[in-house]
């Protein structure tokens, strides 16, 4: 249905959380959509790296757009998750106050809350810290219990709004890095690494190059400073020492070092908060790890003998400015969904819905696509709250292969890896098979398994043609 | 379903156990495996001497591996490999109830007792918090292995080895298999530790540097590696070093994933299950052996683990046939008198520079495998003796023995009687030692 003159109505830049998400909201309509990214895959930049928590936004600066997007989006990712089989669990978060000062902080991040509209937050003695987290380290003050606070898999959820702006008719471009636009009449023409492509709006949800397509339609509101993450994953055997998210009392600058269970069974340690000025920089650093260890041993002193299965970085897109930069330019047919920061996956419905709202005020016609259900896709399920595969005797008895254990240390399945590849939005490397399966994130780190995975990854490649 | 004994992981220790134990008509014994093929880790192991202290004879990895596959079958005993033990449960009645996956579904297997010979494997990049990239190319020698004499992989360009041991050569082997150019073996130590370079072959021996008191501390590359950082640990000064491929060899941990679920005691100093010199754990009716307890010996050590824990296995269901064997195995001990039943058994401490000791419990006078102890040490020391003491009281020490990292120490176990199990931990130390 690609209007006339060849041009698509809409060119959503960037695949992360925030696009994808906008594209699976804009494919209800009866419109011709194309989701471009540089590149592999889906959710490679700051959506695969980050804390992975599903934020009720009782934190966010109350009167704020992130504090509006978060509060909206985080109640319908709530609910979308659980249709689509997106593991969440809500394990409620305890902020803790270690110091006087930290204290006397807590009720204003309490009043804090109840301005942005979350009312569940409650203050907690010493007593009742240790009561609910024996394994927390000594000297906890008090702290403020959000029981709403809950961890998400930030890889499944952009894969799961691909795969349903997928199969609405969404053009999935990967690969294809927007390097320039141009404008003839009332279309744009976009250069791309692979061509051109023309369309009549675009959408710029391109996280840390948001300011450069920013600038391509005359922008100069705001500047990506990227700051990196650095995060510790902790074995599973380290699961059992806590229960909730750990967090501590936030600077004006960052929420600082937190300790948080994931869906996978881990324990996170993180994040550093560091401006760098490489947008691709994703490195650890000798001083970032041992900066989170030191806090690790204070927080939950019970990490120290643990294993560490894995280390990453991310950067979170930063502006110079505190909010989100979200706009609509009405003329030139562009909107701007740029500075999303850590709490980008928790508001991406909420984002979508908004630039939806905006796009349309400014002109763009939302006809519901005829005959179209919005559905969510049934992902494949790789969270420790629910049964995989492997635990799974009716899909076991239906097909050998869910039976058939590749990874050891995540125990993923032959079925699980050959249903990936066989996915609507493939993976393009091991990467994108872990993002997938989980295959190879386990203690050993392909020690057993990193072969016959590679093997199953090149044989796919094979079969699909790739170089 | 029922089986007598389950042992859990077909390697050296659990196929020399399972088949002693069918030799000593322990009834059905099961074997589970959670890889497609049994053998363990020396299936991808290409160089020679395996199966010297043993089967008596020095064979390649893959013919070791096979060679105790086909005892273990010919010995009655059932292998079930691509099945992977998920978990257990111990009934009140004693009976352990395990649980498995494989292609052919969800199944319980009761037990009345259970080994586990789970092994270990080498800690990765992340595990020893080696920061930067996260490139291609990193991997472990077991990952190379496998690639290379399971996979057929052909690895180009240049390689480095982190690690100065035993292992360490036998990867730097394969790398050359593989046509890879090896830059270099990096060690912290001062020196290297592997008193068997020569069995790798001269290429290895003759032709590749090994750069002492050098660590990695970054690895850079977005995508494919590029090459490593690597500092004198002395005087910190660091240099770039151009590669294709890293390969950290060694820094054993054991597979003690089940044994921790489990709720085993755990030995600090292995980080293997605690166990008592029958390789009894502390849970009734389950024992631990091969480099589970002692990450990690060599396959033939393994094996004769497997073995020793398969006897006491056998003489714990009560079987006089190895009584009468006359083995030395101690009086009176059934399967209840592991670590933690019946009368506590006594931990065995270590101090530093001794990093562990296996067996780490004594709970009656039953010799340990070999009939000695094993252990490691942290750092080098000449002329160090090993002296055996309970609440101050000296019960043995050895003769003046040279202490390597990563190299087995032995202590006899000659002063197993004059333990008194009324008394406190027993401490093995070190006195008299020099470093070098």
């Amino acid at each position: 249905m690609t209007s006339a003159g060849g041009a698509a109505d809409v060119v959503i830049v960037g695949a992360g959380v925030a696009g994808t998400a906008i594209a699976r909201t804009l494919a209800a309509y009866s419109l011709d959509i194309v989701l471009v990214d540089a590149a592999v895959d889906v959710g490679t930049g700051t959506s695969k790296a980050n804390t992975a928590i599903l934020h009720t936004g009782f934190d966010a600066k109350p009167g704020s757009l992130e504090s509006r997007l978060l509060g909206r989006g985080s109640g319908l990712l709530r609910s979308y998750a659980s249709a689509a089989r997106i593991p969440v669990e809500r394990t409620g978060a305890l902020l803790v106050a270690w110091t006087p000062d930290q204290v006397a902080s807590l009720p204003g991040i309490e009043a804090n809350a109840r301005r942005n509209g979350y009312r569940a937050i409650r203050p907690l003695r010493a007593g009742q810290l240790y009561a609910r987290e024996p394994a927390l380290g000594p000297g906890a003050l008090g702290g403020l219990e959000i029981p709403d606070e809950s961890i998400i898999c930030p890889w499944t959820t952009p894969l799961a709004f691909a795969t349903e702006a997928v199969a609405a008719g969404v053009r999935l471009q990967l690969s294809t890095r927007v390097t320039g636009v141009a404008a003839a009449g009332d279309v744009h023409e976009l250069a791309t690494t692979r061509g051109p492509l023309r369309c009549r709006w675009v959408v710029n949800a391109a996280g840390l190059g948001s300011d450069t397509v920013d600038r391509m339609f005359g922008g100069a509101e705001f500047t990506i400073r990227p700051r990196r993450g650095e995060l510790i994953v902790f074995d599973k055997l380290a699961r059992p020492l806590l229960r909730s998210i750990l967090l501590p009392v936030p600077t004006a600058r960052t929420k600082g070092v937190l300790v948080a269970p994931t869906v996978y069974g881990n324990v996170l340690l993180g994040p550093t908060a560091e401006d760098v000025p490489d947008r691709s920089d994703v490195a650890t650093t000798g001083a970032g790890l041992r900066s989170l260890l030191a806090a690790g041993r204070r927080i939950l002193p019970g990490l120290a003998a643990e294993e560490v299965t894995s280390t990453y970085a991310g950067l979170r897109a930063a502006t110079e400015h505190s909010d989100y930069q979200i706009r609509v330019d009405a003329g030139r047919r562009y909107a701007c969904a740029g500075g999303i920061r850590s709490t980008g996956l928790s508001a991406s419905l909420g984002i979508a819905e908004h630039v939806a709202e905006l796009l349309e005020e400014a002109g763009l016609a939302l006809k519901p696509r005829p005959g179209f259900a919005a559905a969510p896709p049934v992902m494949p399920y790789i969270g420790e709250a629910g049964v995989r595969p492997y635990q799974d005797a009716a899909a076991i008895a239906a097909d050998p292969a869910y039976g058939q254990i590749v990874c050891h240390c995540e125990r993923v399945t032959r079925g699980e890896i050959r249903d990936a590849l066989a996915s609507p939005v493939p993976p393009a490397d091991l990467g994108g098979l872990r993002r997938r399966t989980r295959a190879g994130n386990g203690r050993c780190q392909g020690f057993y398994c990193g072969a016959a995975v590679s093997r199953l990854m090149a044989g796919a490649g094979a079969r699909a043609g790739a170089p | 379903m029922s089986a007598g004994v389950v042992v859990v992981g077909a390697g050296p220790a659990g196929l020399s156990a399972a088949a002693e134990l069918r030799r000593l008509g322990a009834g059905p014994v099961l074997v589970a495996d959670r890889e497609p093929e049994p053998g363990g880790v020396p299936r991808h192991s290409w160089h020679t001497g395996y199966g010297l202290r043993d089967l008596r004879r020095v064979m390649t990895g893959p013919a070791y591996a096979r060679s105790l596959v086909s005892a273990a079958l010919a010995a009655g005993a059932e292998l079930r490999t691509g099945t992977t033990v998920t978990g257990w449960t111990t009934r009140p009645d004693g009976v352990h109830a395990v649980a498995m996956t494989s292609p052919a579904g969800r199944q319980t297997v009761e037990a009345a007792a259970v080994l586990l010979a789970t092994g270990c494997r080498e800690r990765p990049r992340t595990a020893r918090l080696v920061p930067g990239d996260r490139p291609a190319g990193v991997m472990t020698t077991g990952e190379l292995q496998q690639r290379v004499y399971l996979g057929g992989e052909r690895l180009a360009g240049r390689a480095l080895v982190v690690g100065a041991e035993h292992v360490s050569f036998s990867a730097a082997l394969t790398l050359a298999h593989a046509g890879a150019d090896v830059v270099a073996l990096v060690t912290e130590h001062g020196r290297q530790q592997s008193y068997a370079a020569f069995r790798f072959g001269a290429a290895v021996r003759w032709r590749v540097p090994v750069w002492t008191s050098c660590r990695v501390q970054r690895i850079a590359g977005r995508g494919r590696l590029e090459g490593v950082e690597v500092a004198d640990v002395r005087t910190g000064t660091a240099r770039f070093v151009p590669c294709e491929v890293v390969v950290f060899t060694g820094d054993w941990i054991p597979d003690h994933e089940l044994a921790r679920l489990a709720g085993l005691a755990m030995d600090p100093g292995t980080r293997g299950p605690a166990v008592d010199t029958t390789l009894a754990t502390s849970l009734t009716g389950v024992f631990a052996a091969g480099n589970l307890v002692h990450a990690a010996e060599t396959a033939d050590i393994a094996a004769l683990s497997g073995r020793h824990a398969a006897r006491h296995i056998a003489a714990g269901l009560g079987l006089e046939l190895v009584l009468a064997l006359g083995q030395g195995l101690g009086v009176g001990h059934g399967l209840g008198r592991g670590p933690g039943a019946g009368a506590a058994p006594l931990p065995v401490l270590v101090e530093p520079p001794l990093r562990w000791i296996s067996p780490n419990a004594i709970g009656s006078a039953a010799p340990p495998p070999l009939g000695r102890f094993v252990l490691r040490s942290a750092g080098f020391r000449r002329g160090a003796r090993l002296e055996v003491r309970q609440d101050g009281r000296l019960l043995a020490r050895s003769r003046p023995v040279r202490l390597i990292p990563e190299r087995p120490v032995h202590l006899g176990a000659g002063w197993l009687a004059e333990v008194d199990p009324a008394g406190g931990p027993v401490r093995v130390i070190t006195c008299a030692a020099r470093r070098w």
